[in-house]
């Protein structure tokens, strides 16, 4: 007689990487986003570190994980920049937790779902990049114009959507 | 207690995280607050290590990417050479007309300067440097320069364009430096507004804008009006071009200032090669004073030349006029027609341009009290005497030196009525009014 167990989507569909696809990727969103804006100053609006968080976030459905994989790429980034290491570290750490909650709960492999998500989840980083400039470092003159937040949102997505495809290939289920 | 820790594990790791984040950034961040200040060494070192990493990517893709690009380029450059050179030779020439002209106020403002005991700072030392990458980050205006310690770079140095500033070193790193745009959000600069020579101090913005909001309204403020940097943030040199006025607005935010909305003069988002200005002098450069003595001989060489120019017009328009008259002067063809006739007459000195010639009048056809020579000398003439005491005694005209011409002289038609047949060697004086 066959034995059934229960299992939760947690344990059906958690993935796991190779380690060389965990560290080049993040690795590979960073550099490509120091550079692309140099030849092509438009492509400043892309967030490509936040996609990829996202990704591994919702692909590993662990919040240790993803917590973890936020704050790395968020300091990587950080470092390069001339703000205070730890702004977008924080704020992307926050997003890792919540992207691997929510693939603990719904089918992150449908595109609708995807496309929410990434949309939801740029609005979320603009919200916590606020608060932190604005609260914890007390910078009164930093505003946010949501409008323009929106659309950086919009085309994130849009680009995050063949990103989720290309990755979706480097996935090893156990 | 385990069971706590092991149901409440993802929180605790996120609040454990974003506390050690917290404490990170209540550490780096200082009291007040430093626009641009470069970090505290422990921050560096973190910094250090991230560029370590990502920079050799960078190098070797702006390395393959350049390569490519001009190699290229260059190729199909060479086939426009010869016309760029000949246009450059030119711009060159037009150049140094324009620099003449302003040597010689750039030379009086420079001894006002050193009367007043001005300290000007002159850009004397600068490294080229390849921008190879930025922060990636629209909230953080930063790019990389491939220039570092190495190169004698160090923090707060102005780097530059030939179009204008572009922004200072933040930090330094071996090999690369990181450079602080001027539109970033914690930016800041002294400015002068090149007209009114107001002051103020520019800042970015996060939305990548450059802006000036220390200034009250005042009318004399226009767009257009362009802005220089002031010398007085002790980064960026006196009078290097840092924009133009694009908009005046009322500040939402802190009334009654105005919000000055500034185009950069260098293009921030297309950076491709810079200067940093590595040293500064009180003296003007050995070069620049050299340029600007040429400049000050081109400018009095040009004033002799416009000097001697206008010589010879007012000369030739002298030469002209006489022409016109002599031309006129049925005399003088005469003498050109018996000069022809002559023909063996015809010495260098007939041929000589008819400047020294003045017109001789044609004779009395029928003479009268106002004919040349009609009117008696003073000393035959009575006050008061009637006209028949003071007779009308024709005058054998005195020739002038001057009035001798070069030409040989003319045959004379004889008079038909009493006028006295003049002499030949000795020709009458000159009639205002000539009569052909």
């Amino acid at each position: 007689m066959a034995t059934r167990s229960f299992t939760s989507r947690r344990e059906l569909e958690q993935h796991s990487f190779p380690s060389a696809v965990a560290l080049l990727v993040p690795l590979g969103a960073i550099l490509l986003q120091a550079l692309l804006p140099r030849p092509f100053p438009r492509l400043a609006i892309l967030d490509l570190p936040l996609i990829v968080t996202i990704f591994f976030a919702v692909s590993r459905r662990n919040p240790v994980a993803g917590t973890l994989t936020g704050a790395a790429i968020g300091l990587l980034q950080d470092a390069l920049t001339a703000q205070p290491i730890g702004v977008n570290g924080m704020a992307k750490s926050v997003i890792g937790y919540i992207a691997a909650s929510i693939g603990i709960q719904v089918d992150v492999e449908n595109l609708t779902t995807r496309i929410l998500i990434n949309f939801g989840f740029f609005l979320i980083n603009s919200f916590l990049l606020f608060l932190i400039n604005r609260r914890l470092l007390g910078l009164t003159n930093f505003h946010i114009y949501w409008g323009h937040e929106f659309i950086r949102a919009a085309i994130n997505t849009f680009v995050a959507i063949p990103i989720f495809f290309l990755l979706d290939n480097t996935k090893r289920n156990e | 207690m385990e069971s706590f820790f092991t149901r409440f594990k993802n929180v605790l790791v996120l609040v454990a995280i974003l506390l050690a984040q917290t404490i990170g950034l209540a550490v780096q961040v200082r009291r007040p607050v430093e626009s641009g200040a470069p970090d505290s060494s422990k921050v560096t070192l973190i910094r250090y290590w991230a560029v370590s990493v990502v920079t050799p990517f960078e190098r070797f893709f702006h390395g393959i990417g350049y390569t490519f690009r001009h190699g290229w380029s260059n190729y199909v450059d060479l086939r426009h050479t010869r016309q760029e050179n000949h246009d450059l030779q030119e711009q060159i020439a037009r150049l140094r007309l324009e620099q003449a002209s302003f040597a010689e106020d750039a030379m009086q403002g420079h001894r006002l300067q050193a009367m007043l005991d001005f300290q000007q700072h002159y850009v004397s030392t600068t490294v080229a440097a390849q921008v190879i990458g930025t922060s990636g980050n629209d909230l953080s205006r930063v790019v990389y320069i491939d220039k570092g310690a190495k190169d004698g770079l160090k923090a707060d140095q102005a780097v530059i364009t030939p179009d204008g500033i572009v922004g200072k070193i933040r930090d330094v790193f071996p090999h690369t430096s990181q450079v602080l745009l001027i539109n970033d959000q914690t930016s800041g600069a002294g400015v002068l507004l090149a007209t009114t020579r107001i002051r103020a101090i520019l800042r970015g913005s996060t939305t990548g804008q450059i802006l000036i909001n220390n200034l009250t309204p005042d009318d004399r403020i226009k767009p257009g009006e362009q802005v220089l940097s002031s010398g007085g943030d002790q980064v960026y040199p006196r009078g290097l071009p840092v924009g133009t006025i694009e908009s005046i607005k009322v500040d939402p935010d802190h009334q009654p200032y105005t919000l000055i909305q500034l185009r950069p003069a260098a293009n921030l988002n297309q950076l491709e090669e810079v200067l940093v200005i590595t040293g500064t002098q009180t003296t003007l450069p050995a070069a620049a004073q050299k340029d600007l003595a040429a400049g000050a001989a081109t400018a009095e060489a040009q004033a002799t030349a416009k000097q001697l120019a206008d010589q010879q017009a007012a000369e030739a328009a002298a030469r002209s006029a006489a022409q016109i008259v002599a031309d006129r002067l049925p005399s003088i063809h005469e003498g050109d027609d018996d000069t022809t006739k002559t023909g063996a007459s015809a010495t260098p000195a007939a041929k000589t341009p008819p400047v020294s010639v003045v017109p001789k009048p044609l004779p009395t056809l029928h003479s009268d009290r106002y004919s040349p020579g009609a009117t008696p000398p003073a000393v035959n003439l009575r006050p008061g005497a009637p006209e028949a005491a003071n007779p009308v005694v024709p005058q054998t005209p005195t020739p002038d030196a001057t009035t001798q011409p070069a030409t040989p002289k003319p045959a004379q038609p004889r008079p038909r009525k009493s006028q006295p047949p003049p002499d030949s060697a000795q020709p009458p004086t000159q009639s205002p009014n000539p009569q052909p």
